[in-house]
């Protein structure tokens, strides 16, 4: 057996899938700390975001997580392109259907719906880095006036962009959804990884799925309280 | 138990062959009693067509006992109906109430083409048997049975595993029309004891590229397998076989 014959059989593809999704979900645990640091407006008055910034800028600015970022774009790519011709095939693996659907007899609808909960999140995506991808590598956009950091650094000031955009109520909500969104499709995909990696042992599994539900709920609920606690003016 | 009689009506699949369309067929049946099994019904309804000169209804049968896993049939939405670890001739009347209309449609997925009406052709199952879901041994002499120790939990979880009837219930069930539920039975079965380890790779191997061969879906752990399997067959068998794929898969020679 060759590297190919591994990787397109069925069960290679979804250990494809398995490998890029940890990946992505070890991406979250660092893209959600050094966002929450806005939190620290809400015990430092004279923060103003700083915190957030001198970790926003010491992100952009350091070549490890420039070549870093590579890697993060491709596993974000070979996941997404993976996941959708899974779903593709998977689908087409009956062409006639049941007349009576067994629905959640037997399984949860978010562990059915994957395909769905991962395109809502593709689209969410592209609109994320439409917001501040793009502005912070490319155009600029919203960020042309810069901040001087209390390390003495002059950065672009990414707490202000976060709190222009989520001035908007609509965008909120959009971000709330995509949260929602995430928190299912890591309620079933957490678990479903290790599975696939071929955990089997049931003290691990029964480890892994407590862990797999803690994981679902706080990482894309402080991910959540960020447009929330703009819009509300508890911070910003 | 009570007796009693229970009138129903059946929304039953009628196809001729694989290449004609089919449609449902609607019948009514009075004095149903709660006593026979769901197949005892079919037998019933049968004798009625045969007697007013129609064609009657195909499906799969043989022990009636839930051991040889002949029978099928997709019942109101669930493999096997609504009893848990039940097979179709098993199931008895009794689980239904009076007036009730119950659906009956034959497996659904593309590996699992209609022969006639609830009947399926589920030889893919017999083809990934063959693949791998075997020992080889040299004839001669049985051995004396306590020259190969197995480990009490290990040959507990190889029975399990080894209850598999192979119904093609679970590929009715998931929504991928995956085979992976019965893969990985008859591969945790022989991976679990002395006699499956020399070919261990192999079968692993050879089986899942069988499953993919006939056009089995992938599986995604939704649980809709375990669920509806007769046999109680469990979910950790398919991470089982993840591992044995995996492990198989990257020590193997080019």
């Amino acid at each position: 057996m060759n590297w190919s014959q591994l990787l397109r059989s069925s069960i290679g593809k979804k250990i494809v899938m398995s490998i890029t999704g940890l990946f992505l979900v070890s991406f979250l645990v660092v893209h959600v700390g050094v966002n929450a640091c806005i939190f620290n407006d809400l015990f430092d008055t004279n923060d103003n975001g700083d915190m957030f910034n001198r970790a926003a800028d010491f992100m952009g600015s350091t070549v490890v997580i420039r070549i870093m970022e590579i890697g993060l774009f491709l596993g974000f790519i070979i996941h997404i392109y993976q996941g959708l011709a899974l779903e593709l095939q998977n689908r087409s693996k009956r062409k006639k259907g049941y007349d009576v659907q067994m629905g959640n007899r037997g399984s949860k609808w978010y562990s059915r719906s994957m395909g769905l909960l991962g395109t809502i999140l593709l689209l969410f995506l592209i609109l994320h880095w439409w917001h501040f991808w793009i502005p912070s590598r490319f155009t600029h956009s919203g960020l042309e006036v810069p901040v001087l950091l209390s390390n003495g650094r002059i950065s672009h000031d990414m707490f202000l962009l976060m709190k222009v955009t989520f001035s908007e109520w609509w965008i909120v909500l959009v971000y709330v959804t995509g949260c929602i969104s995430l928190a299912y499709h890591l309620l079933h995909g957490f678990e479903s990884a290790f599975r696939t990696l071929g955990l089997h042992n049931s003290r691990y599994l029964v480890m892994v799925h407590k862990l797999g539900i803690g994981f679902s709920i706080i990482v894309p609920l402080i991910f959540a309280l960020m447009p929330v606690s703009f819009k509300m003016g508890w911070i910003g | 138990m009570e007796q009693k009689s229970i009138s129903l009506k059946l929304k039953v699949w009628k196809q001729k062959n694989s290449q004609t369309k089919g449609s449902f067929e609607t019948h009514s049946m009075n004095d149903v009693s709660t006593e026979m099994s769901f197949l005892e019904m079919f037998d019933v309804l049968n004798e009625k067509l045969i007697q007013e000169g129609k064609e009657p209804i195909a499906f799969d049968h043989d022990c009636r006992e839930g051991i040889c896993g002949m029978c099928s049939m997709y019942i109101n939405g669930r493999p096997h109906g609504p009893w848990h670890e039940t097979t179709t001739c098993q199931l008895h009347m009794r689980a239904f109430n009076n007036g009730e209309t119950i659906v009956v449609e034959p497996w659904r997925a593309n590996a699992f083409p209609v022969i006639k009406d609830l009947i399926v052709d589920r030889t893919p199952f017999d083809r990934i048997i063959q693949a791998g879901g075997f020992i080889s041994v040299n004839t001669g002499n049985a051995v004396d049975a306590n020259s190969l120790p197995v480990e009490k939990s290990k040959a507990d979880a190889s029975f399990a595993a080894a209850a598999c009837i192979g119904c093609g219930a679970c590929v009715a069930a998931c929504k991928n029309s995956s085979a992976m539920l019965f893969v990985s039975a008859k591969v945790t079965h022989l991976a679990l004891i002395p006699q499956g380890d020399p070919e261990r790779k192999t079968r692993a191997l050879d089986m899942v590229a069988q499953m993919d061969k006939e056009g089995f879906g992938a599986c995604t752990n939704t649980g809709a397998c375990e669920a509806v399997c007769p046999k109680g067959i469990s979910l950790e068998n398919i991470a089982r076989l993840n591992k044995e794929y995996l492990l198989a898969g990257l020590t193997s020679e080019l």
